[in-house]
């Protein structure tokens, strides 16, 4: 059966100190008996138990505001015009440097040239579904 | 819950799938570009359009029926293609704007021209579609080859004749909505007045009229005043396929809205508000992201809806807020991966999923290019495949099952062997017909019920 009928939802089929306390001031690692027993029935709690030991510094909150914030800041990439044309007059009486062969990161001291930021051309060819 | 077929050959509803085409290039090196993200098809069905990451969308038409060559009643061919959106650079934002279309929605046929609205992060395009098979001839002005006449020499006055030629599909922007969205756009909805639709964003929907670009109005707007205190985003919204007042929004959070327009302008404050009751006691990091509603469809009806989460589709009914009507597991046995698909990011994959016709079956994608269909009424579940092994003209799909314990069958599959990278995100059902486009990333495979 693919199908699951809803049933009554009982909010707390375990009491325990640990459902007294609101979930967000929950520990999310087990640290309890109770908890470690968790792991053993549940595969969700036993993946969890994998993450934390291999990245013992994940954040608490893991829905919070650090990983949205990461997906609000897609496509950012750090390019100052004002640093870019304030550097080319500077370099104007001292030789150019050359290029570095490989792209590297563009951020800190560097001051980033358009040359620097990969280069996003649109699609010339046409789409290969159309063939 | 089943992770494959049952008895029956190919799934309820007495569902034979068959093969019928694959779009695209063979070779396993997948350009970026490539990659297909968006399929939809239009109001009767007869067209087919795909966006890509490239910002290309190619339409496809459907054959019409032809005694003298039976055999491709019903298949897509190219009608269409061209460049809808290009990348571009927001300097002052130092923003890369990706061309991909993240979405495609075909207006309602009004004329002989087909119209359909596409969109990226930031510009949503309104695309005219139109067919010209005439061509005047004998103009007085100028000759057969443009060049302009002198019209002090011209004795005689002519009137232009229309004579066939070759059928030729233009493609031309029309409207370009853009500059209304700070973040970036996940969801567009035409409206069934046919006039307005609205675009959706992690943080605000607009509304818009289709005539108008320069002006928005903001419908939604859930960014905080603070945004170290952002917990949840948009991750889709759809306007109500009847009542032209009402719309629904997801959220990351696994929670869904149900506005109506008339209560007041900014509609911050839901009229529904739809949210399955969890057990606090199996809550773990995993919990929020895989709760994560990443496609909501209403049902043809309007009287339900569905979403998608990450291990599951769930159907709500309009008028229950309390928990869904029915949840159907797309492939539970991921819920032992979670720490690896944590790692590898595909926790963060956005299927979608779609109704038939007649609302009585869904589908939604997942991995290893497998797809999932799923009967309502009778409750039996498939697993089918688009794979080029299985792309023999008119053969039937095999249903597909993953093992998940020790004992694995001849032509079972584990659960470690499955290809994370073929990953089905984005399928769409014919809105009549038994038909069905399912992308696997740089292919388009379609399947016809043989019964059809």
């Amino acid at each position: 059966m693919s199908a699951e009928v809803p049933e009554a939802a009982s909010a707390e089929e375990q009491k325990s100190e640990h459902n007294m306390l609101p979930w967000s001031l929950q520990p999310s690692i087990p640290n309890s008996l109770e908890e470690m027993e968790d792991k053993v029935t549940s595969p969700e709690k036993a993946e969890e138990a994998k993450l934390k030991a291999r990245y013992p510094h994940l954040g608490q909150k893991p829905g919070g505001s650090d990983f949205l914030r990461k997906r609000l800041q897609k496509g950012q990439k750090y390019f100052d015009s004002g640093d870019y044309n304030m550097a080319k007059a500077k370099m104007k009486n001292k030789q150019l440097p050359t290029a570095a062969p490989d792209k590297t990161e563009v951020t800190g001291d560097h001051i980033p040239t358009p040359q620097d930021l990969p280069q996003r051309k649109p699609s010339l060819v046409a789409s290969k579904l159309a063939g | 819950m089943a992770a494959g077929g049952g008895g029956c050959p190919a799934g309820g509803n007495d569902f034979q799938w068959c093969f019928s085409q694959v779009k695209g290039a063979i070779d396993e090196d997948v350009a970026e570009a490539d990659i297909i993200s968006t399929v939809e098809f239009n109001y009767s069905g007869d067209l087919l359009a795909t966006g890509d990451k490239g910002g290309r969308v190619v339409i496809f038409q459907r054959e019409q029926e032809n005694k003298s060559r039976p055999h491709s009643r019903g298949e897509y061919n190219v009608y269409s293609t061209f460049q809808s959106h290009e990348p571009e650079f927001d300097y002052l934002k130092s923003l890369e704007i990706e061309e991909k279309i993240n979405k495609i929605r075909w207006l309602p046929q009004q004329n002989a021209a087909h119209f359909l609205l596409s969109t990226n992060d930031k510009t949503i395009k309104l695309w005219k579609i139109s067919e010209r098979d005439k061509r005047a001839e004998g103009y007085n002005l100028k000759d057969e080859d443009g060049r302009l006449r002198d019209p002090f020499r011209i004795t005689a006055l002519r009137v232009p004749i229309l004579k066939p030629m070759d059928l030729m599909v233009e493609a031309s922007p029309r409207r370009i909505f853009a500059n209304a969205h700070t973040y970036h756009i996940n969801s567009i909805s035409v409206n069934s007045d046919h006039e307005t639709y609205l675009s959706a964003d992690d943080l605000r929907i607009n509304l818009w009229h289709l005539e108008i670009t320069d002006r928005s109005f903001n419908i939604v707007d859930i960014k905080p005043a603070n945004m170290e205190e952002l917990t949840e985003v948009i991750t889709a919204a759809e306007f109500h396929p009847h009542q032209c007042n009402v719309f629904v929004y997801s959220s990351s959070k696994g929670t869904i809205r149900l506005c109506d327009m008339r209560s007041s302008a900014l509609c911050d404050r839901h009229s529904k508000f739809f949210e399955e009751p969890e057990d606090p006691s199996s809550r773990s990091f995993f919990s929020e992201i895989i709760s994560s509603i990443s496609d909501v469809k209403f049902s043809h009806s309007g009287r339900y809806m569905m979403t998608r989460d990450y291990l599951s589709v769930k159907v709500w009914d309009l008028n229950m807020e309390s928990r869904p009507v029915e949840t159907h597991q797309v492939h539970e046995y991921l819920r032992s991966k979670l720490c690896s698909l944590y790692e590898n990011d595909c926790i963060f994959d956005k299927f979608e999923c779609c109704w038939n016709g007649s609302d009585s079956a869904i589908m939604t994608g997942s991995y290893n290019n497998f797809f999932r269909m799923f009967d309502r009424d009778t409750r039996r579940d498939v697993t089918l495949e688009a794979s080029r092994e299985s792309s023999k003209p008119r053969a039937s799909l095999k249903p597909r099952k993953v093992c998940t314990g020790g004992k694995r069958r001849k032509d079972e599959i584990s659960v470690d062997s499955l290809d994370f990278n073929k990953k089905i995100l984005h399928t769409a059902w014919h809105p009549v017909d038994n038909v069905i486009a399912v992308a696997a990333t740089n292919n388009l495979y379609i399947f016809q019920d043989k019964i059809n």
